[in-house]
């Protein structure tokens, strides 16, 4: 059975959580392990009810690090695997996250954002975890963290995590926050989707060497070969050569290894990194946002568009990799740019790097839950 | 009988040749039997997964020529969950020790045998962390010399089959590794039962446990492990000693034998 038979009619009335399990099934998931958190169960809910229709498998895990564990181990059998939490699970889904991009397993991590640190407010909207996704494992890394902000953008983004986890053998990250969570809105479900499959080998064993790349494809990417298939793949977290194998000592390894998972996603940042602009050709100044906060951030500027101000606003969808050159160019172009975060100012920071004093860069940081109003970034603008 | 040399040709990776193990070290024996196992039963090993955790025991799967999954520490039994489940044709093996499966892992296997998801776990307990010098582990003895027991231990130690059969895992064997033959019946059986298979292999570390712990030849090791256990047939006149043996066979639903009916009533 399609997705597409189970999901119903092509226009709904539903919650983001929903529009995420959607979009996975959509994309092609038939595998989910997670354990219930506010603002997120109702993703595994959600999935526990469909993904039995489909021939998929969902399991319940003992806690979140197991939960991660299990979806690494199901993307070894071929398997699309998802697996959802929120602030406290997303903390302990971290070790298991570094051991993704370390072996270049697939598989997407869905953060429904609530306030923290700690158990924080369950209930309530924030923005507080885009550097724990960024660095909340150990050693250097570079990973994709994607951020819709309407639940329309919800499915379309579960889809193109999938997509990039898929292309770059990188675990994708997909940064909800409470409100997009359990906001309802009207969604299209999209025909015709493009979908992406990891690349898989087609060599023969006495070739086959699991980390090599290069060989088959001009790409940073190795190829896969699923568990059963016959090419006796050795897979660990410990710095490896190109046949898998642990290699701990040599210093040449291990920055060959970390240079080139990083690589891989830096080189494709152009393919990567996608961004929602608006009035951006004579802007003077800029309002960036992502989630439920860049909705106010889009009132404010079309709000400032009628007081004949040149406010461009940007849609931060992908927060991570983080693309220096764009903030850069904005930098050179307008006087200011607002950051608006329902956090006490995290991507800020980034965007000031990147701006290197060109403009003024102000932060509109709104906490416990509040989403901003238009009035406080229209406040900003003038 | 297969010897030695034709399960070195058939099922160690060369490369990865010699191993980190200490000399003294039982955990060959066990890699040694569970191969002799998999031979004996004809088992495809392409369609093998062979999963570990951390630690010395956790090694052994980088040295079998099939597909293997060395995972973070104390979490194999989370991870082969996930293989198993995804695509129940495979066959999963977890090589697991002490720490990693008692100490940081415990959630994880007390949880997968609830589940009784059908993977073979084969538990390697050395009674201390070995790869980190020797410190003490959940089931280091009484009045254990540790690196982090200088006085000695005084914690309670954990009864590894206790605990996997009080969980309900349908087969829990325990043997030592001066019973090689008895463990690779015990392997063949763990592998044959649909369900969680529990097996603990006592297994000395003569470098970080035995050295300090008064007996420093590995004659003496070994005579200690057959001296201090008894088989479970004779374990009542002999209460004091670790019991071994087949401890629990059962038969109880398994996790993708349900969740396949599951599929199959509600898709119709």
């Amino acid at each position: 059975m399609d997705a597409y038979d189970i999901l119903g009619p092509s226009e709904q009335y539903i919650q983001g959580d929903k529009a995420c399990v959607y979009g996975a099934l959509i994309a092609g998931c038939r595998f989910f392990a997670g354990y219930p958190i506010t603002p997120a169960t109702e993703i595994a809910e959600e999935m526990s009810r469909f993904l039995p229709k489909l021939g998929g498998t969902y399991i319940q895990m003992e806690d979140e690090i197991a939960s991660m564990g299990a979806i690494i181990g199901a993307s070894w059998t071929g398997k699309k695997t998802m697996t959802a939490t929120s602030g406290p699970g997303f903390s302990l889904m971290q070790e298991n996250i570094g051991y993704a991009v370390m072996t270049e397993t697939p598989c997407v991590i869905v953060d429904v954002q609530r306030g923290g640190p700690s158990t924080g407010q369950p209930t309530m909207s924030s923005q507080g975890d885009v550097m724990q996704a960024r660095y909340g494992s150990h050693g250097d890394y570079e990973i994709i963290a994607l951020c819709p902000s309407s639940v329309q953008e919800t499915l379309e983004l579960t889809i193109r995590a999938f997509n990039l986890s898929e292309k770059y053998r990188v675990p994708v990250i997909l940064m909800m926050d409470e409100s997009i969570g359990h906001m309802r809105e009207k969604i299209t479900i999209p025909k015709d989707v493009l979908i992406a499959n990891r690349s898989t080998v087609d060599i023969s064993y006495a070739y086959y060497r699991p980390f090599r790349t290069g060989y088959m494809h001009a790409t940073k990417i190795p190829e896969f070969a699923p568990f059963g298939s016959g090419y006796k793949t050795f897979i660990t977290g410990l710095t490896h050569d190109e046949d898998g194998f642990p290699t701990t000592v040599n210093p040449k390894a291990h920055s060959d290894l970390i240079k080139r998972l990083s690589e891989k996603i830096t080189d494709n940042i152009d393919d990567i990194f996608y961004v929602n602009n608006k009035h951006l050709e004579y802007a003077e100044i800029a309002v960036i946002s992502y989630g439920i906060s860049a909705r106010p951030s889009l009132a404010a500027v079309n709000m400032a568009q009628k007081l004949e101000k040149n406010v461009a606003f940007i849609n931060l969808n992908t927060l991570w990799p983080f693309n220096y050159e764009f903030i850069s160019e904005l930098s050179k172009q307008v006087e200011k740019i607002i950051v608006v975060e329902m956090n006490m100012g995290l991507m800020y920071h980034s965007i000031r790097e990147a701006a290197e004093g060109r403009c003024d860069v102000v932060l509109v940081s709104s906490l416990g839950g509040r989403v901003p109003t238009p009035k406080d970034i229209v406040e900003m603008i003038k | 009988m297969i010897s030695n040399d034709e399960i070195y040709e058939k099922y160690i990776r060369k490369g990865t040749m010699p191993t980190i193990l200490c000399a003294g070290c039982g955990n060959g024996i066990v890699l040694n039997t569970t191969l002799r196992a998999i031979d004996e039963l004809k088992k495809d090993i392409d369609k093998m997964v062979f999963v570990s955790g951390i630690g010395c025991s956790s090694r052994l799967s980088s040295y079998i020529k099939a597909d293997g999954l060395h995972t973070t520490h104390g979490r194999p039994i989370a991870f082969a969950t996930g293989i198993k489940a995804a695509n129940p044709d495979l066959d999963i093996v977890v090589f697991t020790g002490d720490g990693d499966c008692a100490g940081i892992g415990g959630n994880h296997l007390i949880h997968g045998i609830r589940r009784n998801i059908d993977i073979t776990v084969i538990v390697l307990n050395n009674y201390n962390y070995g790869m980190t010098g020797g410190q003490a582990s959940p089931t280091t003895p009484l009045e254990s010399l540790t690196t982090t027991t200088p006085y000695d231990s005084f914690e309670h130690p954990f009864d590894l089959s206790m605990l996997a059969m009080a969980a309900g895992a349908p087969f829990v064997a325990r043997w030592t590794i001066s019973h090689p033959v008895q463990l690779v019946k015990s392997i063949k059986k763990g592998l044959q039962v649909k369900g969680f298979s529990f097996i603990e292999v006592l297994t000395p570390c003569p470098t970080s446990y035995w050295r300090r712990n008064r007996i420093r030849d590995y004659e003496g090791i070994y005579r200690w492990y057959k001296e201090n256990t008894v088989n479970v047939k004779r374990a009542e006149s002999e209460p004091d000693k670790i019991c071994i043996g087949e401890l629990q066979n059962i038969q109880k639903k398994e996790w993708t034998e349900q969740w396949k009916e599951l599929v199959e009533r509600v898709s119709k």
